[in-house]
C-alpha cells in the first residue's frame, strides 16, 4: 500500500509538472484528490490494514496528499503568471506615439509678473488698491505736489479728456484717493497696480503701459525703512544675491527721492549689455511722501511720515523674460504667447 | 547739460578722475548720464606747414606737397581743392587714427605718400563751427601758428566732457558756476569764482537809456548796460572752444560773449543794438494780439496777448526770453550795444516757447527759473569779458529796474526731524558742514539750525528740502536698512480681486490665452460692429489730443480689441484661435466728470480644437464658448442665470447670440460674430465670442458657504426621451423639467438630440437623464415613477411633448 501511494504521488507530480493550462491542472486536482479520486481509491483499502499499520500509512497518505496540493498550487500561480504575462504582452502600446492633444492657456506676462509683485506684496501685508484710469487732474498732479505750471502737465506728455479730467499719467493718484479714505488711520500699507497713459509711442514707449504704485505711512516710517523694504522687494522678486543702489532724483510728490538700481542679474553687476556696462539696472522710483502730499490728503505731517514708491511693470517683464521689444507685449502674437 | 571738465576746473579744485567726479556727481542727485573724451580718436595729428606744392606727374586732381612739421619734411599727396603754400594745415602721420581711417604710408598713382592733410569731417568735427571757404576743403590756421602742436591742444579738444542728466528741480545747474558750487559740496573742495570788476569810460548811462516795466508779475527785473564804440569780430580762441565745449557755435564777439555768460553764469543775456532802438527806450509789455515780430532766424512770428514782449516806442523788438528780433540785431556795422540782463517768470516763457514751437538755450534757462539776484552780476561779467577782449568800452552805470527784490530765505532744520526722514541720525557738525559746502549761511538756534538760503537754489524753500540735501550729500548709501516697525497689518486680497483670479485663472484653464489690448480704439470700429446709430455703446469717451485716429476714443466695448488681435493673428497664419481679455471699458455717466469704468471680460474662439490620430479635433463653436461661460459661472458658484436669444445686437449672428441674464439683468453676452462684421475685419473664419460685465458676475458671486452633506442614500437614474416641434428651446423644457420634477428631482442633463429619418419632419427628439434622490431615505420604484410622471404631463401640456418609444 505504501509502494501504491508512493507510485501514485510520482504519477502525480509528473502529470502537474506536464500540466499546460489552468483548466487541466484542475482535471488532475479531481482525478488524484477528488471525492472520487484515486487517493481516495487508494485509501478505501485501509481497512485490511493492522492496528499497527493504520497510522503509518495515515501519515504517508497525509503527506502525499499534501505533496500533491503543494504542487498543483505552485503550478496554478506559475501558470496564472505566465497567463498575465502573455496578456500583458500582447497589450503592449507605442509609448512614443504622441498623447491626447489638450489647449493650455497662458496668462500674459505682464499679468504674470504682476501677480509675483501682489504676491510679494501681499506677504508683506500690503493691501491693494485701485483708482480710476481716467482721472480727474487733481488727483494725478495737484494733490501730488505738482505746481500748475509744471511741464508733465502739458497736453504734450497726457491724454485729455476734458478740462480737468485726464487719463491718469502714473498710478500715484490711488495715494491721495486712498488717503482722503483713510485718513487720519494708520498704519497704511497698499499698493495700486493698474494701466497708465502717456502720449507716446514707440519702440520704448507704449502709450498705455502698467505701473505698481505702493505706500506706507505710519509713526516714524523713514528713508531707512523704505530701503529695507525696497532690498526685500527685489530680492524676492530677482534673487537673493541682488543688491540695490538708492540715487538722488526728483518727483513733486517725493522728498527726499530716489532712483533705485538692482545689481544686473545678466551679469552679476561686472558690466554687460542688458545694463550699459553699468552693472546696476534702473527698475523704481521712490521717496519719502512730501509734507504737502500729506497735509492736502488729510494727514499731518508733523505726527505721521511715509514713503512711497513706484515701478513700471513692462520694465521688469522684459528684463525677466529678456524681451528686447516693449512692442512684443502689446502685439499679442500667438507664438509669443504660447511661450510663457 | 555739456560740462567741460578743463573750464570747471577752473571754477573749483577737483582732484579726481573725470570718472569718480561723475559717478559721486550722480550719486548724490546730478546724474552724468554721459563721459566724452573729444580727442580721444585723433591721435598723431599735428600743425604743419605747406612749403611747396608741384604737380602730381600721373593724376590731374592731385598734388604733390613737400610739408615741414617743425621737425620734419614730408611728401603729401592730396586731392584737397583749397591748399596753398606756406598754408598752415593738420597733417594727419603716418599711423594716425582718425574716427574713420587709419593712415598708412601709401601709394598714389605711383607717387609716395606720408600722412594726410585734414578736414573737419575727417577730424569727425563740425564743418559749421569754421569758415566757409573750409567747409569743403581742409582746414587752415593762421601762418604764426607753431608747427607740430597736437591738433587735441590746438583745438581743446584735449579735453572731458560730462553730460549732465539734470532733474526739473536743479536748474542751477544749467551753469558752469553753479556745477562748480555743486561739485565744490559733493567733494568739500573750495571754489574759485571769477572776480567781476567792470572797467568803465568817462560817460554814464544817465539818461541814456530808459527802461519800463508794464508787467512786474512776468518780468521781475530788468538791467541794461550800455557799450560804445563796439568792434565786432571774431571772439578769441579760448572762448570759441568753451562754447563749442559745450556744443554752441561761435559767431561773433558780442554774441559770443552773451552765451559765454550764459553758460558761465546761467544768465541769459540779450545784446540790442542801441542805435536801432527808437529813443533808446525799452518798454517791457505784452504782446498785443496778432502783433508780427521777425525772430533772428528769419521767420515771421505771428505774437499772443499771453506772450511777453521786450520793445521800444514803434514796436516789438524781441520775444522776451526766447529770441530777440531780426530788426535790431547785432551787426557789422553796430557801434553801439544795449545789453539785456533781466528775469522773466518761468511759466510765461515756458508757454511762449511752446506756443511759438521756439526753444532756445535761453528760454529753456528761464523756463526753469534763474537766480533774479544774479541778473547785474552778469551783465558785469559781460561788460569785463567784452572790454577786456577790446569789443567795446563801457559806459559808467547801468540802470536796473527791479520793482520788488527779495532777500534770501531763511529755514529752520531740526536735526531731529532729520533723523525722523532719514532715519539717520547725523551729527549736528556735519549738518553744518553740509549747509556750509552748499555755500548756505547756517546760524543755530537752541539745538536748530537757521538756514540761509540764496535765491539761486528756487528749489529749497521747505525744511524737508534741505533734509534732502542733508540725505543726498551724506549719501543715501550710507543710510541703514531697517524695516518699518509698528503695527503689524494683515495683507489679503478683496473679495473682488480674489474673483478676478479665479477668472483668469479659469479662462487659462480652459484653454485661452489672456491677451492685453489697448483702451483706446478708432470710433470707425462701430461702424465695423455694425451697430446701429442709437446703440449705447457708440457714446465713448473722447480724447481730445489722440496720437492718432487709431486712438481716438476709450473703448466701450472689448471686442473690437479682440477682433483686431484675431485678425493680426490670422493674417500671421496662426491659426485655431482662443484668446480672452480682462480689462475695463469706459461709459460716459451724464452729469459726472469721470466715466464709469466696468471691468469686463471678452473672449473670442475661432477655428478648431487640436487633434491628432488619437482625438479628432472638432470646430469651436458657440456650445464651446458657452461651455466656458458655464464652467465659469460654476467655479464662481453662481446659479440662476439663463440664456436668452438675441436678436438685437447687431455685432452677432441673429440665430446663434443670446444674453445672459442673471436676476433680471444682462450681465453677458455670447454669439457667432455677424459674417459682414467678420468680413469688416478681414477674418475668414467663423468667430464666436463673448463679452461679460464682471462686475456684475462678481457682484452675484456669492463664494461658497456651507457644504451640503453628502447623499446618505441611494439615487435613482431615469431616461426620458421626447419629441416635440424643432423650434421649442430646449432650454425651456428643461426649466419645466425642474420645474414639474419636485423636491426629489437632483439634476437633468440633456445627452441627446436627434432630427431625421425616425421623427416626424419640423419634430425633434430630446433625450435627458434625470436623477432623483431623497435625503432621508431610499426611495421606491413608485415615488419616482409619480415623479417623473408629473414631469412627463407637464411637457405634454405645456409643448405638446410626446413620449418616444
Ligand atoms: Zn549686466
Amino acid at each position: 500500500m505504501k509502494d501504491k501511494l508512493n507510485s501514485l504521488k510520482e504519477q502525480a507530480l509528473g502529470e502537474i509538472a506536464a500540466a499546460g493550462g489552468l483548466a487541466e491542472l484542475n482535471d488532475i486536482r479531481v482525478k488524484f484528490l477528488g471525492k472520487k479520486g484515486e487517493l481516495t481509491a487508494i485509501l478505501r483499502g485501509m481497512g485490511t490494514l493492522t492496528a499497527e499499520e493504520r497510522p503509518l500509512i495515515g501519515q504517508i497518505a497525509n503527506e502525499v496528499r499534501e505533496a500533491i496540493e503543494q504542487a498543483i498550487n505552485q503550478k496554478m500561480s506559475e501558470l496564472k503568471e505566465n497567463e498575465r504575462q502573455e496578456k500583458l504582452n500582447k497589450e503592449t502600446i507605442d509609448v512614443t506615439l504622441p498623447g491626447r492633444p489638450f489647449m493650455i492657456g497662458k496668462r500674459h506676462p505682464l499679468t504674470t509678473v504682476l501677480d509675483e509683485i501682489k504676491e510679494i506684496f501681499l506677504g508683506l501685508g500690503f493691501e491693494i488698491a485701485e483708482g480710476p484710469e481716467v482721472e480727474l487732474d487733481y488727483y494725478n498732479f495737484e494733490a501730488l505736489n505738482f505746481p500748475a505750471d509744471h511741464p508733465a502737465r502739458d497736453m504734450q506728455d497726457s491724454f485729455y479728456i476734458s478740462p480737468g479730467v485726464l487719463l491718469r499719467t502714473h498710478t500715484s493718484p490711488v495715494q491721495p484717493r486712498v488717503m482722503e479714505k483713510k485718513a487720519p488711520h494708520i498704519p497704511v500699507k497698499v499698493i495700486a497696480p493698474g494701466k497708465v497713459y502717456r502720449r507716446d509711442d514707440d519702440a520704448t514707449h507704449s502709450p498705455m503701459f502698467h505701473q505698481v504704485e505702493g505706500f506706507v505711512i505710519d509713526k516714524e516710517i523713514s528713508f531707512s525703512d523704505l530701503k529695507g523694504i525696497l532690498l526685500t522687494v527685489v530680492r524676492q522678486m530677482f534673487g537673493a544675491d541682488r543688491q540695490i543702489r538708492l540715487r538722488p532724483s526728483f518727483f513733486p510728490f517725493t522728498e527726499p527721492s530716489a532712483e533705485v538700481d538692482v545689481s544686473c542679474m545678466s551679469c552679476n553687476g561686472s558690466g554687460c549689455r542688458v545694463c550699459s556696462h553699468t552693472g546696476w539696472l534702473e527698475i523704481l522710483g521712490s521717496g519719502m511722501i512730501h509734507p504737502n502730499v500729506l497735509k492736502m490728503s488729510g494727514y499731518d505731517p508733523e505726527q505721521v511720515t511715509g514713503f512711497a514708491f513706484g515701478l513700471g511693470i513692462e520694465r521688469i517683464a522684459m528684463l525677466k523674460y529678456g524681451i528686447d521689444d516693449l512692442r512684443l507685449l502689446f502685439d499679442n502674437d500667438k507664438r509669443f504667447l504660447a511661450q510663457f | 547739460m555739456r560740462v567741460s571738465y578743463k573750464w570747471l576746473k577752473e571754477y573749483v579744485d577737483i582732484p579726481v578722475s573725470p570718472e569718480e567726479l561723475a559717478e559721486r556727481m550722480t550719486m548724490t542727485g546730478v546724474a552724468v548720464e554721459n563721459i566724452e573724451y573729444m580727442g580721444k580718436n585723433l591721435n598723431k595729428i599735428v600743425t604743419a606747414r605747406i612749403e611747396t606744392i608741384s604737380p602730381h606727374p600721373n593724376a590731374d586732381k592731385l598734388v604733390v606737397c613737400q610739408i615741414n612739421t617743425g621737425s620734419e619734411n614730408l611728401q603729401v599727396v592730396t586731392g584737397a581743392p583749397n591748399v596753398r603754400e606756406g598754408q598752415v594745415v593738420l597733417l594727419a602721420l603716418v599711423g594716425a587714427t582718425l574716427p574713420d581711417m587709419k593712415i598708412t604710408r601709401a601709394k598714389l598713382r605711383g607717387v609716395e605718400s606720408f600722412g594726410m592733410l585734414c578736414s573737419a569731417q575727417e577730424l569727425g568735427l563740425d564743418p559749421e563751427n569754421f569758415p566757409p571757404e573750409q567747409r569743403n576743403g581742409i582746414l587752415e590756421f593762421p601762418g604764426d601758428t607753431p608747427l607740430g602742436v597736437d591738433v587735441k591742444e590746438l583745438l581743446g579738444l584735449d579735453d572731458v566732457i560730462l553730460e549732465l542728466e539734470l532733474t526739473p528741480n536743479r536748474a542751477d545747474c544749467l551753469s558752469m558756476v553753479g556745477v562748480a558750487r555743486e561739485v565744490s559740496a559733493v567733494l568739500g573742495t573750495a571754489l574759485k569764482l571769477p572776480e567781476i570788476n567792470v572797467t568803465e569810460t568817462e560817460e554814464s548811462i544817465d539818461g541814456k537809456v530808459s527802461i519800463n516795466i508794464n508787467e512786474p508779475e512776468l518780468c521781475g527785473r530788468y538791467v541794461g548796460r550800455l557799450i560804445r564804440n563796439v568792434k565786432i569780430g571774431p571772439s578769441p580762441n579760448w572762448m570759441q572752444q568753451r562754447l563749442q565745449a559745450a556744443g554752441v557755435r561761435p559767431i561773433s564777439n558780442m554774441v559770443d560773449v552773451t552765451n559765454y555768460v550764459m553758460l558761465e553764469l546761467g544768465q541769459p543775456l540779450h545784446a540790442f543794438d542801441y542805435g536801432k532802438l527808437k529813443d533808446q527806450t525799452i518798454i517791457v509789455r505784452r504782446a498785443e494780439e496778432g502783433e508780427k515780430l521777425y525772430s533772428l532766424d528769419n521767420v515771421e512770428r505771428t505774437l499772443t496777448s499771453d506772450m511777453l514782449v521786450i520793445t521800444d516806442p514803434a514796436g516789438p523788438a524781441a520775444i522776451a526770453g526766447v529770441m530777440g528780433g531780426l530788426e535790431s540785431e547785432i551787426t557789422d556795422s553796430t557801434t553801439s550795444v544795449l545789453l539785456e540782463a533781466a528775469y522773466f517768470k518761468p511759466a510765461s516763457i515756458h508757454r511762449t516757447s511752446k506756443n511759438l514751437n521756439l526753444r532756445s538755450e535761453s528760454s529753456m534757462r528761464f523756463e526753469k527759473g534763474i537766480d533774479i539776484n544774479g541778473c547785474l552780476n552778469a551783465a558785469n561779467r559781460a561788460c569785463q569779458l567784452i572790454q577786456e577782449m577790446g569789443a567795446g568800452e563801457i559806459v559808467s552805470g547801468f540802470v536796473d529796474n527791479h520793482p520788488s527784490p527779495s532777500g534770501n530765505t531763511v529755514i529752520r532744520l531740526r536735526p531731529d526731524r532729520i533723523k525722523l526722514i532719514v532715519g539717520v541720525e547725523v551729527p549736528g557738525d556735519r549738518i553744518k558742514e553740509i549747509m556750509l559746502n552748499l555755500g548756505f549761511n547756517v546760524k543755530e538756534d537752541g539745538g536748530d539750525f537757521l538756514v540761509e538760503v540764496p535765491t539761486r537754489r528756487g528749489d529749497i524753500s521747505l525744511e524737508i528740502d534741505l533734509i534732502e540735501e542733508v540725505a543726498r550729500l551724506y549719501g543715501y548709501n550710507n543710510i541703514p536698512i531697517t524695516l518699518p516697525e509698528g503695527a503689524s497689518t494683515e495683507g489679503r486680497k478683496t473679495e473682488v480681486q480674489a474673483a478676478v483670479d479665479r477668472i483668469l485663472d479659469l479662462m487659462t484653464e480652459c484653454g485661452l490665452n489672456e491677451i492685453i489690448t489697448l483702451s483706446f480704439m478708432n470710433p470707425r470700429n462701430f461702424d465695423m460692429l455694425n451697430l446701429p446709430m442709437d446703440d449705447s455703446r457708440r457714446v465713448a469717451v473722447t480724447v481730445e489730443n489722440p496720437l492718432s485716429e487709431e486712438q481716438r476714443v476709450l473703448r466701450t466695448t472689448v471686442l473690437p480689441g479682440l477682433l483686431d488681435i484675431l485678425a493680426r493673428n490670422s493674417a500671421r497664419k496662426n491659426k485655431d484661435l482662443a484668446m480672452f481679455e480682462v480689462g475695463r471699458v469706459f461709459v460716459p455717466v451724464i452729469g459726472e466728470k469721470l466715466p464709469k469704468e466696468i471691468l469686463t471680460l471678452g473672449a473670442v474662439v475661432s477655428g478648431k480644437t487640436p487633434g491628432n490620430w488619437q482625438v479628432r479635433s472638432y470646430e469651436m463653436d458657440f456650445y464651446y464658448l458657452k461651455g466656458i461661460l458655464e464652467s465659469l459661472f460654476r467655479a464662481l458658484n453662481i446659479s440662476g442665470y439663463s440664456f436668452v436669444p438675441e436678436k438685437g445686437n447687431h455685432a452677432f449672428h441673429p440665430g446663434r447670440a443670446a444674453s445672459v441674464r442673471l436676476n433680471n439683468e444682462d450681465i453677458a453676452v455670447i454669439g457667432e460674430i455677424h459674417p459682414s462684421v467678420t468680413e469688416n475685419y478681414k477674418l475668414n473664419e467663423r468667430v464666436y465670442a463673448m463679452e461679460v460685465n464682471l462686475e456684475k458676475v462678481i457682484n452675484a458671486c456669492k463664494g461658497l458657504k456651507r457644504i451640503e452633506p453628502l447623499p446618505k442614500y441611494p439615487s435613482m437614474e431615469r431616461d426620458m426621451a421626447i419629441v416635440v416641434q424643432r423650434d421649442v428651446h430646449a432650454g425651456e423644457i428643461i426649466d419645466d423639467i425642474k420645474k414639474n420634477g419636485g423636491k426629489l428631482l437632483k439634476r437633468v442633463e440633456l445627452f441627446d438630440i436627434y432630427e431625421g429619418e425616425q421623427i416626424e419632419k419640423g419634430y425633434k427628439s430630446l433625450a435627458f437623464a434625470l436623477q432623483f434622490q431623497a435625503a432621508d431615505r431610499t426611495l421606491t420604484d413608485e415615488e419616482v415613477t409619480d415623479a417623473y410622471e408629473k414631469i412627463r404631463n407637464a411637457l405634454s401640456q405645456t409643448h405638446n411633448a410626446q413620449l418616444r418609444a
